[in-house]
């Protein structure tokens, strides 16, 4: 039979969350890293087994950890648990090392960026945001960073390597950190074209290569900032979320700061698409598994509040494409809730109906087995959510 | 034989428990331990100093014989107690927040 697996990171670690295609009774293991920030999981469409995790610490940085067994065991790459060695043969492959480009052939010179106060700084690697394996191979992954920039591996997270195209592309000095840091939070790749590659930066915008992330151009135009000196700047757009069904991927949905927004050309242009939305602030936003049409939001108060208006946690759904939303209430809290949902806290499975699950700082996990028609918490007292992917599993 | 008392979060990377000891050959300092402790544990690279600046990370600190040594060289010979194995080398988290 079936099922899924859920892969939640939270303040505190990481949860894995499986069920039978029912979706009514979890199993529940973790914490897995115990009192790290974990801030993604994210399995191998390749190899369902294949998971990478993002564990990270102001404490003591980055690490990247794997699993091959889907989520039982993990190791770093590179690293064996337990593996020592002498000065001599230490393994040359270091996981954690995301070393920005600066060499003169690939570096262009890769900036500086906007601080908050407007002068520049130089990069500084602080942490992963975002892990993407690739759709076909397990030991290739992409890893999205702060301050803002794309890492690949193409062994398996042994070893990372800058695709420095995108920072060095020219904008990069107009580039400036949102309210949680200068951030690439979102990784796109394109099934139909295995060139293309999408991502978005707080707060810079959407980006697009069109030759397997060698070179980068920004896409945004459409968007309006009102936050900002120039509203349509070509960057500096604080895009917290973009996604796509992979039956059409030149179609893209956007949730930014402010305002949700839809693409029809692969992000040449973008129009509005908030509609009836209470507030057209938000930060997660997805597609349905089976209907390309059918789209996903939850609306949050803003600019400071960042928890659902009125107090009711409720998602908007919309089969049209945008501009028409309703609100998907059964199941969830309607009264006193002020959690909030963050950027990569929402997704969908492939089953018959889909299942949409997402996660909250107040550290519940809902999950919807039917399109969002009905909710249910599979887990109430996590850790802050930070993030929450799934696996549907044969 | 150089005796370090790594933060819990460290020992639980590097699956140790309790103490870990390094052998130095030459001037035992901040840096040669730090260089022997990544060398055995090489999962422990980038926790305890930047991969790229080899700058000790700002959350941690190194005590020994009651003393803060973070801001010593990196290349100051470590106390006489320590390099005997007397002591040990405390690299400890700053407490606040977590």
């Amino acid at each position: 039979m079936s099922g899924v697996r859920l892969l939640v990171g939270t303040r505190k670690g990481a949860f894995v969350l499986t069920s039978d295609g029912k979706r009514e009774k979890w199993d529940v293991s973790g914490p897995h890293f115990a009192g790290w920030e974990v801030y993604h999981v994210k399995g191998s469409p390749a190899d369902p087994n294949r998971l990478y995790a993002s564990q990270t610490s102001g404490w003591f940085g980055q690490i990247i950890q794997r699993s091959d067994d889907g989520g039982k065991t993990w190791t770093q790459p590179g690293t064996p648990p337990g593996e020592r060695t002498t000065p001599e043969g230490t393994p040359k492959a270091e996981s954690n090392k995301f070393q920005y480009d600066t060499s003169a052939e690939t570096g262009k010179p890769l900036t500086t960026h906007q601080f908050y106060d407007g002068t520049q700084y130089p990069w500084e690697f602080k942490r992963v945001w975002h892990v993407e394996p690739s759709l076909s191979d397990p030991d290739t992954v992409y890893a999205g960073v702060e301050d803002a920039a794309l890492f690949r591996s193409t062994d398996g997270g042994k070893n990372w390597k800058e695709l420095s195209g995108l920072r060095g592309h020219g904008t990069g000095p107009k580039w400036q950190p949102g309210a949680g840091g200068m951030c690439l939070h979102t990784v796109l790749l394109d099934p139909s074209n295995p060139q293309r590659i999408f991502v978005a930066i707080s707060a810079a915008g959407a980006f697009r290569s069109d030759d397997a992330g060698e070179t980068w151009k920004p896409i945004n135009r459409g968007l309006k900032s009102q936050y900002i000196p120039s509203p349509e700047a070509e960057v500096g757009h604080c895009v917290h979320r973009i996604a796509m069904h992979p039956s059409k991927p030149g179609v893209l949905f956007m949730q930014k700061h402010w305002d949700v927004m839809r693409s029809d050309n692969a992000g040449d242009s973008w129009h509005e698409v908030s509609g009836n939305l209470p507030t057209d602030f938000g930060f997660p936003i997805d597609v349905h598994a089976h209907e390309p049409e059918t789209v996903y939001v939850v609306p949050i108060k803003s600019d400071s509040e960042h928890f659902p208006p009125d107090g009711k946690l409720r998602v908007y759904r919309s089969r049209t494409g945008g501009n028409e939303w309703e609100a998907l209430t059964k199941g969830l809290p309607q009264r006193d809730c002020y959690v909030n949902v963050l950027r990569d806290a929402m997704a969908v499975d492939s089953l018959d109906k889909c299942g949409v699950y997402f996660g909250t700082t107040g550290g519940q996990v809902y999950g919807s087995a039917d399109a969002g028609d009905t909710w249910a918490p599979i887990v109430r007292d996590l850790p802050a959510v930070l993030s929450v992917e799934v696996q549907t599993l044969p | 034989m150089i005796r370090v008392v790594l933060p819990p979060h460290l020992r639980g990377l590097a699956h140790v428990t309790g103490e870990v000891q390094v052998d130095i050959t030459g001037p035992v300092t901040q840096r040669s331990v730090v260089d022997a402790i990544e060398a055995s544990y090489p999962m422990l690279r980038g926790t305890i100093r930047d991969h790229v600046t080899q700058q000790r990370r700002p959350f941690l600190r190194f005590f020994a014989c009651e003393e803060d040594l973070s801001h010593e060289s990196i290349d100051t010979p470590l106390p006489e107690a320590v390099v005997s194995g007397k002591e040990p080398l405390l690299i400890v988290g700053a407490i606040a927040g977590g």
